[in-house]
């Protein structure tokens, strides 16, 4: 047992340190992305719903045409897919490399997955409340705005939490390509050094955010739901 | 253009020559043929029929939630079926509607449901909360003005839903089932509410229900559907004085025996006359009560009996009652 904490202690100096800029790092990525994704998934997401052949702005192409890409964007794995937009993260960042680099990919890979969250929590809002409004004459920006999104607002949080619990593990795949944050000390200490003690006190700090993220995202659900 | 191009007189809602096709799964429904309707300004009028027979498509029509393939939709002297999106968003302002289920908003309280159609119409804030305050004091649930939907009874869902329709100051009133989904004591106080805002405010109502109980306790007028036309329609109580009327056999119970002698009759506000006693006595026959009730229809109450009359001046004693302003009608 003392061994245990002798090792811990020797490594402390250098591994607290490294650990806190990893966490950092990590909700830094996490944070931005999340950012993105709501900002392009939430759109993306409404325009699903919106565009079906029974829906308010009916455009069966458009529809056809968006979900098409959000497939494709569904369908490759992460890891693939943060290779695959490489240049274009350069584009956008000047650099492939670092936490501000794994937005790009990570943002990329998050938006279609929430897309589809939405889609489905839009979906659950009943055909009967739009119906009312549009025989009140309100206009279909109205209906999304003070309808659509009121009415599946503890769905779109919920689905928000879960992207955002999804993200917290890609960013630890963003490590693998030098994204930097938690993952990244796993692979490069944990792994490729055999030291059980970063691998550990990752997995421990990665838990302990997921844990953070989905109980927060719990109590806003709840706060909001009135059903 | 068709020449029905102009409103008749004194009628709030004129549904003129209706047609509508759905496409289901590559089959083509038919759910109005050529359906017309006239609405009179103030009255209750009942469409009622089987499900299927096309009513919720009319309802739905009348304030464009569906469009016609063919025909016109006149409301309160304006073609809805001419009018441009941004009119036709004005005009439904004038129509108030609700629902079978409520269609309430789950996330907003019950002042915000009520304030909704105020928020569309560009309603000032402190006018909305000036007439929220005012529709729920007139529905009985100012006390709930704080509470969400789902903390109501569905009586007090369906008060909310008035409420929330009768915002915009409507001229007239679509009632898609709203008495459907609840029980029948409910359902009364939901009627009388609509018959005291039918009185009070002057306010139409179109309603459409496959409930008889509705048209009995309220409906001034009715129309019947079935199969995608209408099949009778008129005053409820000029219908029931009408031989051979679909709504007299929808609203009581079909004769139980047929035969030689056997009539029913039919009458309205007569209750008090001694009619089958004045037959024995003025015409010598005997009459043997073989089933009837006794209805309070729209207001009035309306009896029907069916008997038999036995004896050599019975065909007398039917031309009496006929005399009389009772409908007698041979049961085959």
């Amino acid at each position: 047992m003392t061994g245990w904490l002798d090792g811990l202690v020797e490594r402390w100096p250098q591994m607290g340190p490294n650990l806190w800029w990893g966490t950092l790092d990590t909700l830094y990525m996490v944070g931005w992305s999340t950012f993105f994704t709501a900002l392009f998934g939430l759109p993306l997401g409404v325009l699903l719903v919106t565009t079906d052949e029974r829906g308010l702005t009916p455009a069966p192409a458009v529809r056809a045409l968006l979900s098409a890409v959000v497939n494709v964007g569904r369908s490759l794995p992460f890891i693939v897919l943060m290779v695959a937009v490489l240049s274009l993260t350069r584009l956008l960042t000047g650099t492939t490399l670092g936490p501000t680099a794994a937005i790009v990919p990570l943002s990329i890979g998050a938006i279609p997955f929430y897309a589809r969250l939405v889609e489905t929590a839009l979906r659950e809002v009943g055909r009967d409340v739009v119906d009312a409004a549009q025989a009140m004459g309100a206009r279909r920006i109205v209906i999304v705005g003070k309808v659509l999104l009121p009415e599946a607002l503890p769905g779109l949080i919920a689905g928000l939490v879960m992207t955002v619990v999804t993200l917290v593990s890609y960013s630890a795949m963003a490590g693998a390509i030098g994204g930097g944050g938690l993952g990244d000390l796993a692979i490069r200490y944990g792994y490729q050094r055999f030291d059980d003690y970063y691998l550990w006190a990752t997995v421990i700090l990665l838990v302990l955010v997921v844990q953070v993220v989905q109980s927060v995202g719990d109590v806003l659900v709840r706060r909001v739901s009135h059903r | 253009m068709s020449k029905h191009a102009t409103p008749s007189g004194g009628n709030v809602i004129n549904a003129v020559d209706l047609h509508k096709v759905y496409q289901l799964k590559g089959r083509e429904v038919v759910a109005l043929r050529g359906v017309s309707l006239h609405v009179p300004q103030g009255e209750i009028y009942g469409v009622v029929g089987p499900s299927g027979a096309g009513k919720s498509t009319l309802l739905r029509c009348i304030n464009l939630l569906e469009r016609p393939d063919r025909g016109e939709i006149w409301v309160d002297g304006r073609n809805l079926t001419a009018l441009p999106p941004p009119q036709l968003r004005a005009a439904r302002r004038g129509i108030g509607m609700i629902h079978q289920h409520f269609a309430l908003l789950s996330s907003r309280t019950v002042a915000g449901n009520v304030a909704f159609p105020l928020e569309i119409a560009g309603v000032p804030r402190a006018e909305r909360r000036r007439r929220v305050a005012e529709l729920l004091e007139l529905v009985g649930l100012a006390d709930k003005a704080a509470a969400y939907p789902a903390q109501l009874s569905g009586g007090q869902k369906q008060r909310v839903g008035i409420a929330r329709a009768l915002a915009p100051r409507p001229t007239v009133l679509l009632s898609d089932e709203a008495t459907s989904a609840l029980d029948p004591a409910t359902t009364a106080s939901i009627l009388d509410l609509l018959r005291d805002l039918n009185r009070e405010l002057g306010l139409t109502i179109l309603l459409i229900t496959h409930e008889m109980d509705v048209v009995k306790r309220i409906c001034d007028a009715v129309a019947i559907m079935d199969r995608g036309s209408v099949v009778e329609t008129g005053r409820t109580v000029d219908l029931l004085r009408t031989p051979g009327s679909l709504l007299a056999r929808s609203l009581f119970a079909p004769p139980p025996v047929s035969g030689d002698g056997v009539v029913t009759l039919t009458w309205v506000d007569q209750a008090e006359e001694p009619l089958i006693s004045q037959l024995t006595r003025l015409f010598d026959v005997d009459v043997s009560i073989l089933g009837g009730a006794l209805e309070e229809v729209a207001g009035h109450a309306v009896g029907r009996l069916t008997v038999r009359i036995t004896g050599e001046r019975s065909a007398e004693a039917l031309t009496y009652l006929t005399d009389r302003n009772v409908l007698v009608e041979e049961v085959p």
